[in-house]
């Protein structure tokens, strides 16, 4: 009796902690949203304020941005955030784009093994480093070389050290993309008598499209979101970028350029640049979320 | 998208080849350039007492201590954090439901934290911890801040490792009459447990070298940080500090030269997981 009781309770009590276990895991599954929520919530409390006090437009249009007399327009900085990431993907889309079809497509199984985790690494070296690498290097070179010149720190050097990278970004969802492709489309492309070239251009590539535009997206929203790079390579001047060797400023320059001393409406108006940049991401993800789905869809 | 006929196709193919691989050697070339680079100059600077000892004159001198133990302290507060949410996160995602509204706003929620930029996380930080919780400029701030930037990691790869063990691992435990959360703690878990530490150690190679995000949380004071209130400087923060006020190149190559062998440990560490769990499952 005593057995079957205590038998019982255990299966009682291991039901009951089943149940509760399985809510804390929920609460935890949910911690990435809550987050997600909390920051919205923090930045809209910190940044609406004065998007409402000058009008949106006036926030988002304005081409003048002079804290201490409380102008804060934006569109220099948008501007500056859309040409380093097109400069960024002029760079990274064409060098990825090989790079994945080479990993994906031609490289034999050892060399992949291989060159995968060296691709992967270039995504864990600090910003700061490439920042650096860009000052010491790039910069002098723009402005030492004849035909560039200028000062240097421009759009160009943003550009150029962006476009590395998004490397990583645009080679490592371009591979996923093309290795979803079924071998049999290859086969029968082989079959036909069309070269393994012939056979990338015309089946694999237009089959794996849809993972290769959400890769570049995913790519453009790791440009516009760097901070530390930009900021050591751009120059960080409030203008439009005239040329490509001007200096430019982008959103998130803007933000971790004068948050250590902005106070009240200067303040806020970098955590409006903020929702902005925030904005900008949740579009770019969703977009590109969007843009693989469909590729599911598709492909089942 | 047929290649334009200048050249036979099978000559088109040994130049469309060529220019591939030239691109792959170019990004990997890249690589090690910034790695040989940024070692070759910092080399001469790297001694034990490089790191052991305290800095002078605002790091000009001296060592970098107090911004390793910063660094640690720091990623550490992060992993205490993101860990034990992720892998729970994991677990319920992999193990406890099935597809339904419920984890796609889950999953779709996870992904966009993941791309949201970390100047971001620095904003929200700053807001939340360190102004409305009154955490201040502190490791707590910077841990938190960090902890919730590398969730997305962990909960990603704490799931694909947890979706490798195969299905029978389950279903022999609770065929011995094990429960579904003792099946997942006694067998699931430590099956994935590569993995999951594939993720963590990730997440802690993302929080080592993350600078936005910390800069305005942790702060950027450079002394040994006792209390999880005291604020303190990354290295990744002390290095930017370094280059961007001119304090000392030799400073600033040692600084990055230690950042980048830590990088370099972290990720081999975290492939070396990877490997283990792979082959233990092919």
């Amino acid at each position: 009796m005593m057995m079957i009781a205590r038998a019982r309770r255990w299966v009682a009590t291991t039901h009951l902690s089943d149940g509760v276990i399985e809510r804390c895991l929920l609460f935890a599954a949910l911690s990435a949203v809550t987050t997600l929520v909390l920051i919205t919530l923090f930045i809209l409390r910190e940044g609406l304020p004065v998007i409402f006090d000058r009008g949106p437009m006036a926030f988002l249009g304005g081409v003048k941005w002079a804290p201490s007399r409380g102008h804060f327009g934006l569109l220099p900085m948008i501007a500056g955030t859309a040409v380093v990431t097109l400069g960024a993907l002029v760079i990274g889309l064409p060098l990825g784009l090989a790079g994945a079809i080479a990993l994906a497509e031609l490289a034999p199984p050892r060399a992949r093994r291989l060159l995968k985790p060296m691709i992967e690494l270039l995504a864990g070296i600090p910003s700061v480093v490439y920042g650096f690498i860009g000052m010491e290097i790039l910069v002098p070179f723009i402005r030492e070389r004849g035909t560039l010149g200028g000062p240097g720190y421009s759009a160009l050097a943003a550009s150029i050290i962006l476009g590395i990278m998004v490397l990583p970004t645009i080679i490592g969802i371009s591979i996923d993309a093309l290795e979803a492709v079924p071998r049999s489309y290859r086969d029968g492309s082989r079959a036909l008598g069309a070269t393994q070239w012939q056979t990338i251009t015309g089946v694999v590539l237009p089959a794996a499209r849809n993972g290769i535009v959400a890769a570049v997206i995913l790519g453009m929203g790791r440009a516009v979101g760097e901070t530390m790079a930009v900021i050591m390579v751009a120059g960080n001047a409030v203008q439009f970028p005239g040329s490509l060797l001007a200096p430019v400023r982008t959103l998130t320059a803007n933000i971790a350029l004068e948050m250590s001393y902005a106070t009240g409406a200067h303040a806020q108006a970098l955590f409006a640049t903020g929702i902005v940049l925030f904005i900008l991401s949740l579009a770019l993800n969703g977009i590109a979320g969007r843009v693989r789905a469909v590729r599911k869809v598709a492909a089942a | 998208m047929t290649v334009p006929r200048l050249f036979a196709p099978r000559a088109a193919q040994r130049v469309a080849m060529s220019v591939m691989w030239a691109a792959t050697a170019v990004t990997v070339g890249l690589l090690l350039f910034i790695i040989g680079f940024v070692l070759r100059r910092g080399f001469g600077t790297l001694s034990w007492e490089f790191l052991f000892a305290s800095p002078r004159h605002s790091g000009a001198l001296g060592g970098i201590l107090p911004t390793v133990v910063s660094t640690i302290y720091v990623s550490a507060a992060a992993v205490i954090v993101a860990a034990p949410l992720g892998v729970a996160a994991a677990v319920y995602l992999a193990e406890y439901t099935r597809e339904s509204r419920l984890t796609r706003v889950i999953r779709s929620g996870t992904e966009a934290l993941a791309g949201i930029p970390s100047i971001i996380f620095g904003l929200f930080g700053f807001a939340f911890f360190v102004t409305t919780l009154g955490m201040g400029w502190s490791v707590l701030s910077g841990g938190l801040t960090l902890g919730l930037m590398i969730l997305p990691t962990v909960i990603r790869t704490s799931e694909e490792a947890l979706r490798a063990v195969p299905r029978h691992y389950r279903d022999v435990a609770q065929s011995l009459g094990a429960s579904k959360w003792q099946s997942i703690r006694s067998v699931v878990l430590p099956a994935a447990a590569p993995g999951v530490m594939t993720g963590v150690v990730l997440g802690i190679g993302r929080a080592v070298s993350e600078t936005a995000a910390v800069i305005f949380t942790a702060g950027v004071a450079l002394k040994m940080p006792f209390s999880p209130f005291d604020s303190a400087r990354t290295m990744s923060v002390h290095f930017y500090t370094l280059t961007m006020e001119g304090i000392s190149d030799d400073m600033a190559y040692g600084t990055a030269s230690v950042l980048v062998v830590t990088i370099l440990l972290i990720n081999l560490g975290a492939y070396a997981a990877m490997n283990r769990l792979t082959r233990r499952y092919r």
